[in-house]
């Protein structure tokens, strides 16, 4: 029924969702502390370029990309003196693309959570001897968790979803980096519409099992009232 | 803008006085290193804040303890969690938490999470973490300017043990008149980032030049020492150097010293000595001063032996004893209130 390329489409996916919802957490998290408490002139530029990929078509997203990772452009200058020849067709390339394209909805929902906590439990913190970095581990995250977790949720689901920017910077090499969005499309072009359907309903439950396991358990974890 | 100069004495509360909005939660958080304003701090040798030096300690580094209007409790840990968040970090040890969760009454709480409870109950929390931290200084901004009358009647026997008990400096904000005489021994009085006057609760609540007399509960503070108690009429009978005052129901301890409230509004004036009166104290009184109060009504300021008493008292009665300085009269006390 599920035959070995689309398995290994869908492995290939859920290994790029899951290393970019990692680095989304890792990039982002700090990115939404900081854009929750930082007061500066210019920080709606920085809000509004973290927001782009809301808004902007993959494809423009997924050429400049290629523009920037492509043999000729300056990833490929700066990786040049250690052998390497840009990331365009490549799976970190597409991790790349994958981390700018899902940033904000890590981004956002995280920013919200930190502002939503303020700054007067850090405050009490401070005053019973909590370091910042002691703070924002022991008092911002910990409550910050259900933004957290829609956070990366979104995540994880944007980029198991992505299709433009992917089918723009990726191609659509086998093993390397064929995703499932892109195998569905490569069905309904050879008019495959049997194996298509699984694949997309096999997407449709997980995306739904996912999304509800998350608002499930949302209510019942501290987020603040 | 702060300008205020204050000296925070160990073994006493000092209370930061005024209307909201003069920069007492200011000066308290500034203190506090939560705020930055120009100026110098220093705890006993430790310098906090030198603008000169540059110096500037982050709010982590000071050794105090801070107890917020809103307790500010971490919500997503349970009551034992929110104190040994603190106790982790000074390193304070069991007898520590056992000395602090018994002066609080908190026993009952400890496995409590901290969204479920009361206000008064939230309140004691916060001060038992903040002791926690083993301060040096304990600073308190309105800890029960939030909470309705029932938990801050609750509350105010467990800050009054704790300013009894502890040997270090407090710094308490309020605009309450009752917490500052129950809790205060000196205070700053601001006013739009200013000191006022600064001084002995006692010595600036009797200051007709000052707006604590003026409000609506002015109040003297006066000392006296237990005699005795009267068993039959449920009477406590008080020493005032070499006059005596009946206090009822009020029963302390023969030879203890109790500090009393008489409010302004309680003492009326005679100038002849009363013939037979329900009026428990009838203190025979000197003038010191007269000032007009609001429209209708005048403050007179007394000395009674070597302390000091107020009285307000109506304009058509100033007008018919012609009330002046060095006069001498019977104040007549309707009641007083164990402080």
């Amino acid at each position: 029924m599920i035959g070995q390329a689309d398995f290994t489409a869908a492995v290939l996916t859920f290994e790029l969702a899951a290393i970019s919802t990692v680095i989304l957490l890792l990039l982002g998290t700090p990115l939404a502390w900081w854009l929750a408490h930082a007061r500066f002139r210019g920080k709606a530029v920085v809000e509004a370029i973290v927001g782009l990929p809301l808004v902007l078509p993959p494809t423009v997203l997924g050429f400049y990309l290629l523009v920037a990772l492509g043999r000729n452009g300056p990833i490929a200058w700066l990786l040049e003196p250690f052998g390497g020849a840009g990331l365009a067709f490549t799976f970190p390339g597409l991790v790349i693309g994958s981390v700018i394209y899902s940033l904000p909805f890590v981004v956002q929902p995280t920013q919200d959570a930190f502002a939503l906590i303020g700054r007067r439990p850090l405050q009490a913190a401070a005053t019973l001897r909590a370091a910042p970095l002691d703070r924002f581990f022991t008092i911002a995250i910990p409550q910050a968790t259900r933004g957290l977790v829609t956070g990366a949720t979104l995540g994880f689901a944007h980029t198991v979803g992505e299709f433009g920017v992917v089918l723009m910077i990726g191609g659509n090499i086998p093993g390397e980096t064929q995703v499932l969005s892109i195998a569905i499309y490569n069905h309904v072009e050879a008019l495959e519409y049997g194996r298509a359907h699984v694949l997309s309903g096999a997407l449709l439950v997980f995306s739904f099992v996912l999304l509800f396991l998350v608002y499930a358990i949302n209510r019942r974890l501290p987020g603040r009232l | 803008m702060l300008d205020v100069q204050l000296h925070a004495p160990t073994r006493a509360v000092t209370v930061l006085f005024g209307h909201s909005g003069c920069g007492k939660s200011t000066l308290l958080h500034c203190l506090a290193g939560l705020e930055r304003a120009a100026g110098q701090c220093r705890l006993n040798g430790t310098w906090w804040q030198h603008d000169g030096r540059k110096l500037f300690v982050p709010t982590h580094k000071r050794h105090l303890g801070l107890v917020f209007q809103d307790a500010r409790l971490f919500e997503h840990l349970s009551v034992a969690a929110n104190l040994r968040y603190a106790m982790r970090r000074s390193r304070a040890g069991a007898a520590e938490w056992s000395a602090v969760v018994e002066l609080l009454g908190l026993g009952p709480l400890l496995g409590r999470a901290a969204p479920t409870l009361s206000g008064g109950e939230r309140q004691r929390v916060a001060i038992a973490r903040s002791l926690l931290t083993r301060p040096e200084v304990l600073l308190l901004d309105e800890p029960l300017a939030s909470l309705d009358a029932a938990s801050k009647a609750a509350i105010l026997p467990y800050l009054e043990r704790l300013t009894a008990e502890l040997a270090m400096p407090m710094v308490y904000v309020t605009h309450s008149a009752d917490e500052l005489i129950r809790l205060g021994d000196q205070v700053i009085l601001m006013e739009a980032g200013r000191t006022l006057a600064a001084g002995p609760v006692e010595t600036l609540l009797s200051r007709l030049d000052l707006p604590l007399a003026h409000r609506e509960d002015a109040s003297a503070v006066i000392a006296a020492q237990v005699q005795g108690w009267d068993e039959a009429l449920h009477l406590s009978i008080l020493r005032l150097g070499t006059l005596q005052l009946r206090v009822p129901q009020l029963r302390p301890q023969a030879g203890q010293r109790v500090r009393l409230r008489v409010r302004a509004r309680d003492v009326s004036l005679t100038l002849d000595p009363p013939g037979r009166t329900s009026i428990l104290n009838v203190l025979p009184a000197q003038v010191l001063e007269t000032v007009a109060d609001s429209p209708g009504q005048h403050l007179v300021r007394l000395r009674v032996e070597d302390q000091i008493l107020l009285s307000r008292i109506s304009e058509f009665s100033q007008r018919h004893l012609c009330l002046q300085a060095g006069m001498a009269v019977f104040a007549q006390v309707k009641s007083v209130a164990l402080v």
